[in-house]
């Protein structure tokens, strides 16, 4: 296995997608993703040099929404799956400034 | 002998654009209503909305860009900035790292110690707000509310071209002046619509590498922001003195205790991995749009104000004082256009306007009354029908109510007295009761006359012409 | 019920002849069910008292004329990863468990004006991430053909509903193969059409450059029709194309003279069950045999499809799925000290294995240091996969070959061996990178007594060349149904 996943690593991906994993889990997830990792390496036999990244696989642009006032107050129904509300706003635990 | 350090400062300034609708949705932008009153499902970033782009952020950014000399960017993109916070619904903000809408672009400042510079602009590019958090008194906890989530925003970068606090100020000031001008934003500190982060690092004087820098964020107020200036150029020389390095780190400005503070970053990596965003398409900008927005930009603050001096032979004082805000040019032109003296109205403008906007603590984009309204009350003084102290007080009226001055006279019967024949008899009484005054006046104090024409205004309850009564007074004396 | 063995077209005609009210095919769609649900589990939700009210609604307009289109009053049956107002949507996962949106899915909009009575929600692998249906956080959706097999995924639940006759229709999305890959495996007729096509609006998104909704049913002419009914150019979908025609349905004519069809070769190479290959080697002799000209092509790149697609739809889903966090919606863990420990649980908890997998893969991709290498090496190869269909497309008009190098494979042997799982999408994939449509169709019975289903590709904005040949080649067969719809009926 040439990518050897890093506890580290791991621990960092955790922190960006905000996933808590447990030990074993954390083994199997080093595991995963390194093979994962060597099965995409594949795409380094690729000479894609000539080509530019394609983001977007149709040529569409430009597409707007003219500036008027549509939505009005749904707040109820913004509300009604919020596992915590108070107020007309949702509850979080305290934010740290 | 102490070294000299020179303080380099970068903004990132956010202005929140005055489209009636989000960027991404439909979505009012209104300022207050209650929580949550002002949102959708694509701005609360419900499972399965998608964002669609409104088309007057884009001419809004195009014409900040002009006004500021950048290159417009023809094939522009949004990406997506991966970060959680309750405040951004989607826990991705939507804006643009690789193809931001402007660039290259600079604005002139003039500054008493350093003289005229030209601050660059390294970029200006789209995003959308986030939503607010309140923290609850009650409970150990935050409140998130919508409304502002996804308000549109420009962010001006510039490059860390400035040096010291002055310049700061006046390269803010002269963003807003444009901004304000062009109709883009009002621009407002204390309200949010302009916000400043300052980057700033330190090196000694002639050393041509840059400093590590840090980046302050909660500066509400030009005076708030010279201060954290002042403060972290201070803690970053210090730092450097004691032998030790300056952390790059985002710091939080606290004004009231005069200090900043590192704002905790343990369990934010900062790594916002940026990507395309997948569910917005290419915006391409034609030339011909470029100058169809180029032409309907607005006349700027410099020509306007040079114009004023060629076209309506205004000193330059009050040219500066006028054109210093659109909205007060706008009001000076109609007024001037309905048949009124420049330099009267220009007087209006200066003295009474700006003394009430300072009082009630508005700013000038607040202003309510109709030009109508002001060249009635000038048509007023100059037809002899009331004096200028009344003038002012039916002005207060017109600022604040913006009532029609002739109707206001009329209904508050605050007519001067035309009948001059009833006026001399006034007159002549004040004459009579008062010997000493017409005694001192009539040895030498000619100053006397002050106190008569004092009190002939009493006994005509300020109907009366000031001008009028001293000529009166001053025939009866010396006949 | 002869009533779940008729297509949604011809169950359409009944119920605009009068033969039939929409109440009793509501009706007897709710007794298959009963019959079979506990042994496929194709549903998350079945909303018994809302089809019924809807019948009623639905049957009173057709009887003033309000509704006249060919699926008034038909039920169908909606993946549970399309929002639908007031009905409970999972994307069957355990972090939506009680997540009741308060609008519709632009597509399902489209159904619910042609008259359709959604009778529930289906089954998907979790968040649309896997290829067999195990990875609900509700339990496998089992395949009908034999129920110690998967029926495939991630549309799995709309598949089984639909073989099992459950429903006669329902709709599914395709990012990797999800649509076709499992119509393959249960023996019925999918399609995803060209990107941007059916709008995305409100269809909860895993891929956003490779999502598609699109139709699953018997028979080619019922897909042609949903297909007709879903597909719509919406504003409020940046992607969304408007398209020039949407008369998918003119395109079933039992005609492929002169039809150009090209057979990748690098598509018959090792991995492909020879029972598989064989049958769909048939079907471009059958199809050869009507007049359409066969060739075999080397269409190359094949083999990179699959980490280039890996690598774009975990980075989009890593973002995509970052706003489930407890704070607005769906599931909150109960015990937490602090707003970061309150995500890492909520989604911990609320996330099963494969999302977790995909999700941390696609952080790793974007993240600084790796964006150029991985993402942008994607994005490079996704452009030459385009390139190598649009070179492809000037010779033929329908690209042929199977839909899954298998049949379908028995329950719980492909988590084990997630690369070995990826692999079975290699014929789909690339379909989806490039934006393409694409049609699964059944083509014959392993000796497994399993389904066999043949794929044909169109060029961008092609389908009915596609629906053409499909529908050619269906005239040659009749339609097979496992033993449980012959036994769920009466």
């Amino acid at each position: 296995m040439a990518n050897v996943i890093s506890d580290e690593t791991i621990e960092y991906v955790g922190i960006l997608a905000k996933l808590e994993l447990s030990e074993e889990e954390k083994e199997q997830a080093k595991k995963d993703m390194g093979s994962m990792l060597d099965y995409i390496d594949k795409l380094n036999e690729l000479d894609t040099s000539r080509v530019e990244p394609m983001s977007h696989v149709f040529p569409v642009h430009n597409v707007f929404r003219e500036d008027v006032v549509v939505n009005g107050d749904t707040r109820e129904k913004i509300l009604a799956n919020a596992p915590k509300e108070k107020d007309g706003s949702f509850v979080v635990p305290k934010t740290v400034e | 002998m102490a070294k000299q350090y020179e303080t380099v400062i970068g903004l990132e300034v956010h202005v929140e654009l005055a489209t009636k609708t989000k960027i991404f949705c439909s979505c009012s932008t209104e300022f207050g209503g209650a929580p949550n009153t002002h949102t959708c499902p694509v701005c609360t970033g419900m499972p399965g909305s998608l964002p669609v782009l409104n088309k007057q952020v884009v001419e809004y950014a195009i014409a900040v860009g002009l006004a500021t000399n950048c290159s417009i960017t023809q094939y522009c993109k949004f990406d997506r900035k991966n970060y959680f916070y309750p405040d951004n619904p989607q826990n991705y903000q939507i804006s643009q790292l690789y193809l931001p809408i402007c660039r290259n672009g600079g604005v002139e400042i003039e500054t008493e110690s350093g003289g005229k510079k030209i601050v660059g602009i390294h970029e200006i590019h789209m995003e959308e707000d986030a939503g607010k958090l309140i923290h609850d008194e009650w409970e150990d906890a935050s409140l998130v509310d919508f409304n502002r989530s996804g308000v549109p925003l420009i962010e001006i970068v510039s490059e860390p071209d400035m040096r010291s606090a002055d310049e700061v100020i006046a390269y803010l000031e002269k963003l807003r002046m444009i901004i304000q001008y062009l109709g883009a934003s009002d621009c407002k500190l204390q309200e949010g619509s302009m916000r400043a982060d300052v980057n700033l690092s330190i090196r000694e004087v002639g050393a041509e590498a840059f400093g590590t820098r840090t980046e302050m964020k909660n500066l509400n107020s030009f005076k708030a922001i010279a201060r954290a200036i002042e403060g972290e150029k201070e803690r970053q020389i210090d730092l450097l003195e004691a032998g030790k390095a300056v952390v790059q780190e985002t710091r939080r400005w606290d004004d009231n205790k005069e200090t900043s503070y590192a704002m905790r970053s343990k369990e934010d990596a900062q790594d916002y991995r940026y990507f395309p965003e997948p569910d917005l398409v290419p915006i391409i900008i034609s030339d011909e749009w470029i100058e169809e927005i180029r032409s309907r930009q607005p006349e700027l603050r410099t020509e306007k104000l040079e114009r004023y001096k060629a076209e309506y032979d205004i000193p330059q004082y009050d040219a500066e004082i006028i054109t210093s805000h659109k909205k007060l040019a706008d009001i000076f032109e109609a007024t001037v256009a309905l048949g009124k003296k420049p330099k009267e109205v220009s007087n209006w403008l200066m003295v009474e306007t700006m003394r009430l906007l300072k009082e009630h603590d508005m700013e000038p984009s607040d202003l309510t009354f109709a030009p109508e309204n002001l060249a009635k009350l000038i048509g007023l003084i100059e037809a002899g029908a009331i004096n200028r102290t009344t003038a002012k007080e039916v002005f207060e009226k017109v600022f604040a109510e913006n009532v029609d001055p002739e109707i206001y006279v009329e209904e508050n019967g605050l007519k001067i007295e035309a009948d001059d024949g009833a006026l001399k008899g006034i007159i002549e009484g004040i004459v009579a009761a008062n010997p000493q005054s017409v005694a001192d006046y009539k040895a030498g104090k000619k100053k006397a006359i002050g106190f008569l024409v004092g009190q002939t205004m009493k006994a005509m309850k300020g109907k009366a012409d000031p001008g009028t009564v001293n000529k009166m007074l001053t025939e009866i004396l010396n006949s | 019920m002869d009533l779940m063995q008729l297509t949604a077209v011809e169950l359409g005609k009944k119920i605009k002849n009068k033969e039939v009210t929409v109440k009793e095919c509501v009706e007897a769609a709710l007794a298959q069910m009963d019959a079979v649900e506990g042994q496929i589990h194709s549903f998350v939700t079945i909303d018994r008292e809302g089809a019924l009210k809807k019948a009623e609604e639905v049957q009173a307009k057709i009887d003033a004329g309000e509704l006249t289109g060919p699926l008034a009053g038909v039920p169908v049956a909606i993946k549970d990863n399309m929002c639908t107002e007031g009905l409970l949507t999972t994307c069957s996962s355990k972090i939506l468990y009680n997540f009741v949106p308060t609008y519709t899915s632009e597509a399902v909009l489209n159904l619910e004006k042609a008259g359709a009575v959604i009778i529930g929600k289906t089954n998907m692998d979790e968040f649309a991430m896997g290829s067999t249906t195990e990875t609900s956080a509700f339990g496998p959706t089992k395949n009908p053909w034999n129920t110690d097999h998967v029926p495939g995924g991630s549309s799995g639940g709309s598949c089984t509903a639909v073989a099992a006759e459950e429903v006669p229709y329902a709709l599914g999305s395709d990012t990797g193969g999800s649509i076709r890959q499992p119509s393959s495996f249960c023996g019925v007729v999918g399609i995803k059409p060209t990107y941007g096509t059916v709008s995305r609006y409100g269809l909860i998104a895993y891929g956003s450059s490779l999502d598609q909704i699109g139709p699953v049913a018997k028979d080619v002419t019922d897909c042609a029709t949903i297909l007709e009914a879903i597909a719509s150019y919406d504003p409020k979908d940046s992607t969304s194309v408007q398209r020039e025609e949407y008369d998918f349905t003119s395109a079933l004519v039992d005609d492929v003279k002169g039809l150009r069809i090209g057979i990748p070769r690098d598509y018959f190479g090792e991995g492909l069950d020879e029972e598989v290959k064989a049958a769909v080697l048939g079907a471009a002799k059958v199809l050869e045999e009507k007049g359409a000209i066969v060739e075999e092509f080397d269409l190359s790149l094949v083999e990179y499809a699959i980490p280039a697609y890996y690598v774009i739809a975990s980075a989009e889903a890593s973002s995509n799925l970052a706003r489930f966090d407890g704070v607005k919606y769906g599931y909150r863990t109960e015990e937490y000290e602090g707003l970061h420990n309150m995500y890492k649980k909520s989604r911990s908890e609320g996330f099963g294995l494969e999302v977790k997998r995909r999700i941390m893969l696609g952080s790793f991709v974007l993240s600084s240091g790796y964006y150029d290498a991985y993402y942008l090496k994607a994005l490079r190869t996704k452009a030459l996969i385009k390139q190598a269909f649009d070179k492809a497309f000037e010779k033929y008009d329908v690209i042929l070959g199977p839909a899954a190098p298998t049949t379908a494979p028995k329950l719980g042997d492909s988590l084990s061996d997630p690369i070995k799982m990826y692999l079975g999408d290699i014929y789909t994939i690339s379909v989806n990178l490039a934006g393409l449509p694409g049609l699964s169709m059944p083509c014959g019975i392993d000796s497994k007594g399993l389904p066999i289903g043949v794929q044909m590709i169109g060029d961008c904005f092609k389908e009915k060349n596609i629906i053409r040949a499909a529908y050619a080649f269906e005239q040659t067969r009749t339609y097979q149904r496992p033993a449980m719809a012959e036994k769920g009926a009466e």
